[in-house]
């Protein structure tokens, strides 16, 4: 279960030319804080949630706060106030075993990949979950298997298409057996097809997925729909209303009746 | 180092893809959790050729000495059958360190100590690069996190450590890419002349890819 109680995300503001002329005025004298007027900006938040649902879809304009939701729930973003708690595991105290428990996947998968072979970089992965070295070989190979990359083991990475790498990244995540799959955006980057095949693959997890996405036909198959904008949950609830409040909140449906 | 190079290196030959397969030991076959003696040797061996490599191109002076040592890494690099043109590719940046680097001794100090730079710097790179090309990333990991477990005493996480030189390693045909990307980019845009106009936004790249790769790792929960 993922709880958020008031869980905000906040970042300094920039300073501005003013600010940063009297630092560099001040530079090499004796420390002296700068006053700051503004406050840090909120970025996301406070936001209250459960989610118990197998299937969570986050959607949202661009910067409108979505990845930031998403990188709450594993740790890689800390709330300024409040909590964010994984089976009870505060993200904050508890961050090695909520990152046990939460796989993530990246919109770039080249940033996630970090061996130089497919079987390499999800034996990685299995070093942590205390594999032993005997077993990773052939425990990366099924992990493979099961996305459809057994083939592919011991090609160069870079030999792969985007989608292979998409699923390869996957697979990497789904090595450790994390019990919730939190999915930043896995298929902008990806050509119609392969989109439908990670798709397909995501959907038919076992694992508590929460996918961030723009594909709505992808979130109108979730069983909730959060609706992200300007750093606010606006809309929550089932896909079809929820999915219609997003549509009404970005034009399309004006555009649609015009068109 | 008689081993043929990692399929890393050369995407466009299929026939490496069995390569690592036969380079890697049947699980079925190893008899408990740590690597097999048999298949570590080889890699703690090239390890400890390329400390003494460092070790012999620091103390060892001269351009002769350098010229030599380089000429013994390219051997074996060719006995690796490391990919011409992708290993030139992946070392173009070095190479125009180690022309800058020479043209600065040159000028300052003469032309002995411009071969001797030049060539240390390509000879330790190089020998970076062919120990990476031909042994698994899995068991260099495994064979560094057991090199440098010792330092746990005093708080080193001996398997974050392994990664990052394992990382490091690695580095080299990363970057070359990225300058390929940015260089590409430069020449679209009639750009290409000069390099201040793709080296900066080459280093930014490089640098960002750093950040975003030890973010995807800290995600795996490798880094805890």
């Amino acid at each position: 279960m993922i709880e958020l109680r008031g869980a905000l995300v906040t970042a300094d503001p920039p300073r501005s030319a003013d600010e940063r002329g009297r630092r560099g005025r001040r530079a090499g004298t004796a420390a002296e804080p700068i006053a700051r007027h503004d406050g840090p900006l909120r970025i996301l938040g406070p936001i209250d949630l459960t989610l118990t649902e197998q299937r969570i879809a986050v959607v949202g304009a661009n910067g409108s706060g979505k990845s930031t939701l998403a990188r709450l729930l594993n740790g890689l973003t800390l709330p300024a106030a409040g909590q964010v708690l994984i089976d009870g595991l505060d993200t904050r105290r508890d961050g090695h075993a909520v990152r046990r428990r939460v796989g993530f996947l990246f919109t770039d998968p080249d940033a996630q990949i970090v061996m130089p072979t497919p079987v390499e970089d999800v034996a990685l992965s299995l070093r942590r979950t205390g594999v032993p070295a005997a077993d990773r070989d052939a425990r990366a190979r099924e992990v493979l298997a099961r996305v459809g990359l057994a083939e592919r083991a011991d090609l160069p990475v870079r030999a792969l298409s985007g989608g292979q790498r998409q699923l390869l990244a996957l697979a990497a995540v789904l090595a450790t057996e994390p019990e919730i799959l939190v999915c930043d955006e896995p298929t902008t980057l990806l050509d119609l097809r392969w989109r439908r095949v990670v798709t397909d693959l995501i959907t038919e997890l076992s694992q508590q997925v929460v996918l961030v996405t723009h594909d709505l036909d992808a979130a109108a198959r979730a069983d909730r729909v959060l609706v992200v904008d300007d750093g606010r949950i606006v809309a929550d609830g089932a896909p079809e209303a929820t999915l219609a409040t997003y549509r009404l909140l970005m034009g399309v449906d004006d555009e649609v009746r015009r068109g | 180092m008689k081993q043929p190079a990692h399929p890393e290196h050369d995407a466009s030959v299929p026939s490496q893809t069995s390569q690592t397969s036969q380079t890697s030991q049947p699980a079925s076959t190893r008899l408990n959790s740590a690597p097999a003696v048999s298949t570590t040797l080889p890699t703690v061996a090239k390890l400890l050729a390329l400390a003494m490599l460092g070790v012999a191109v620091v103390a060892l002076r001269g351009p002769l000495s350098a010229l030599l040592l380089l000429t013994a890494v390219l051997t074996c690099a060719a006995l690796a059958r490391l990919p011409l043109r992708a290993t030139a590719r992946a070392l173009l940046p070095i190479l125009i360190t180690a022309a800058l680097a020479a043209g600065y001794q040159w000028w300052a100090r003469g032309p002995a100590a411009a071969v001797e730079v030049a060539a240390d710097l390509l000879t330790l790179v190089l020998a970076a690069a062919v120990l990476t090309a031909t042994t698994p990333a899995d068991r260099l990991l495994d064979v560094l996190s057991a090199a440098v477990r010792p330092l746990r005493r005093v708080g080193v996480n001996p398997d974050a450590l392994a990664l990052a030189v394992t990382l490091l390693l690695r580095t080299v045909p990363e970057i070359a890419r990225v300058v390929s990307e940015v260089r590409d980019a430069a020449r679209a845009r009639g750009l290409s002349r000069d390099p201040r106009l793709w080296l900066t936004p080459a280093v930014l790249r490089v640098v960002g890819r750093a950040r975003d790769q030890g973010e995807a790792l800290a995600a795996r929960g490798i880094l805890d």
